[in-house]
């Protein structure tokens, strides 16, 4: 039977984890449906239809899933789950909060952020922050999946699927949208960008983070991440997170400002290309996972590397 | 209104684990169990609703070992009312998890049930969705502010782009991120007045949920290790490696 993988839309722009889930999704094995669920989300449909590896592109519009809101989209899948042995979403905020929900509406057990395929019914997932990898098996009459985006590379384009309109499910009624208070920025999302450049709690403030870290995040085009102690103290806004308990993220480089290197944000970036880390302490456990060690106050060398850019 | 909270108990975030060398599992003997932190936050939570005169009663549940008494009686020491143990000496996964707390409310019939966003052992971040589907309430997951106001509940949420508010029906599961409270400590007196607190026992067989594991765990093992590379003494040469060995400028 086939995959229906949720798509993951700010609803203007069709989100790059939703490629990298499909790319999960087609190594599970199958036709791959994508839903695009929404208010007016004809436009994500088409990015969508364009993936390669997409069969089919399923349309919901309806004004009651305008906001990813997780009781009317859950109601939705349910809706279409029929037609589907696999259910795969990105283990976005929109992924995690929906997919348990569709999970226990069709009484299945889920399998959480597979970082791996090993076969159409058994995955890998990381446990206690990544601190081991357990290998699962589900044998539930529907597999209900989240996929940690890091782990898996963007699917291309090249795909011309054909759109079809689906119905939207009947609104619980449940919640209803107060308001969105989102980060805007140029810069490039930390889950997608190619370079990342973050900052600890030894930037000290959030005046210094921005005057130190910022200038040679724009000389390179990277997003900005920052650790849980730089996000708790003040000094950058909780959407920078890498983490455990933020984002994960695997770019082509990673530049540790400052930054210990406390598990908890290792495994948020340890499965980076190449990390470079720039610390004072030369016993910063950061250095244990880093291919390019700095022992040097971050104030003095990073208005040097941005001369050097 | 009655919050209902759930803890878990889980090895002491401090800790860092060992996977057992045949791979059928973690180290658990002889490691330092403590509350779960996400749990930590939906107490603190709940007590801070009823000091505000929103709530009546927190009673907090957990399904686990017998030894899990001892994380319900933190949560009491913390301030909570009741207690209930769930007792099984089983692996318990969400969707059980859930239909058991799904008894224990219709039994207790909670205005809020608040659970933590996950934990930290099995980081499935499963249990509060699933909660609140088989109860057919909505739900406010990764909460960073609750509103309590008449009938709903305002809850603001992180998300990927920032935060996001949204005003729940009640009766509400909210699940707690970390940034909504800071966990207070409990006090020797009140870690002695919470010996002699009410705690409830119960079994899975008691709210008729079968508890045996839909997923089969093969294996358990070490994520594969990244090695230290070298140091560089200047942002020249740091440079110089990255465009040229490293080719990632």
């Amino acid at each position: 039977m086939a995959i229906l993988l949720l798509a993951d839309h700010d609803t203007t722009h069709l989100s790059d984890q939703t490629a990298k889930a499909l790319t999960a999704a087609t190594k599970i094995g199958g036709d791959v449906h994508v839903l695009v669920a929404g208010a007016n989300v004809k436009a994500i449909a088409e990015q969508a239809a364009k993936l390669s590896g997409v069969a089919k592109v399923l349309v919901a519009e309806d004004a009651s899933l305008a906001n990813n809101l997780a009781e009317p989209l859950a109601a939705t899948i349910v809706s279409l789950a029929g037609n589907y042995d696999t259910i795969v979403a990105a283990a976005t905020s929109v992924g995690k909060n929906v997919m348990p929900r569709v999970a226990a509406l069709l009484d299945v057990a889920q399998v959480s952020e597979i970082i791996e395929v090993v076969s159409s019914d058994t995955f890998k997932r990381p446990i206690y922050a990544g601190n081991a990898i357990q290998t699962v098996q589900t044998n539930e009459p529907k597999r209900v999946i989240t996929v940690r985006t890091a782990s898996f590379a963007a699917a291309g384009e090249g795909g011309s699927a054909s759109v079809e309109t689906v119905s939207a499910a009947a609104n619980p009624g449940l919640s209803s949208h107060v308001s969105d208070a989102l980060s805007s920025s140029d810069r490039p999302e930390l889950t997608s960008a190619k370079i990342i450049i973050s900052g600890g709690r030894a930037l000290g403030s959030s005046e210094k983070f921005q005057e130190v870290i910022l200038p040679v995040a724009d000389k390179l085009g990277a997003a900005v991440g920052a650790s849980r102690a730089a996000v708790d103290a003040g000094y950058a806004p909780n959407d920078w997170q890498v983490g455990q308990t933020g984002k994960v993220v695997a770019p082509d480089l990673y530049i540790a400002c400052g930054i210990s290197g406390a598990i908890q944000h290792l495994a948020g970036m340890k499965d980076s290309k190449v990390i470079v880390a720039i610390n004072k302490d030369e016993e910063a456990p950061i250095f244990q996972v880093a291919d390019y060690g700095l022992v040097a106050d971050l104030f003095d060398v990073l208005p040097e590397l941005e001369k050097a850019l | 209104m009655k919050i209902l909270v759930t803890v878990k108990r889980v090895v002491d975030f401090n800790v860092k684990i060992r996977v057992k060398a045949d791979g059928t599992g973690v180290e658990l003997a002889n490691v330092k169990m403590s509350m779960n932190p996400f749990d930590e936050i939906s107490v603190e939570e709940a007590l801070r609703l009823k000091e505000a005169g929103k709530a009546e009663e927190v009673v907090v549940v957990s399904i686990g070992p017998a030894k899990a008494e001892e994380t319900l009686r933190t949560a009491l020491a913390m301030g909570a009312d009741r207690a209930i143990l769930v007792e099984t000496e089983d692996q318990v996964e969400p969707l059980a998890v859930a239909k058991i707390v799904k008894g224990v409310a219709e039994a207790e019939q909670p205005g809020l049930i608040i659970v933590g966003k996950q934990a930290i052992d099995d980081d499935s971040n499963q249990t509060g969705q699933m909660l609140s589907a088989l109860l057919g309430w909505a739900q406010g997951t990764f909460a960073s502010k609750v509103e309590l106001g008449d009938g709903k509940v305002n809850v603001t949420r992180e998300v990927d782009g920032g935060l996001q508010t949204v005003e729940l029906k009640l009766p509400a599961v909210v699940t707690t991120d970390l940034r909504l409270n800071e966990p207070r400590y409990a006090s020797l007196p009140n870690i002695m007045k919470a010996k002699k607190k009410p705690l409830d026992k119960k079994t899975p067989a008691d709210f008729g949920v079968d508890t045996a594991p839909r997923l089969k765990v093969l294996k358990t093992e070490e994520p594969s290790g990244r090695k230290a590379g070298i140091k560089v003494k200047s942002v020249a040469e740091l440079v110089e490696k990255l465009k040229s060995e490293a080719g990632v400028l």
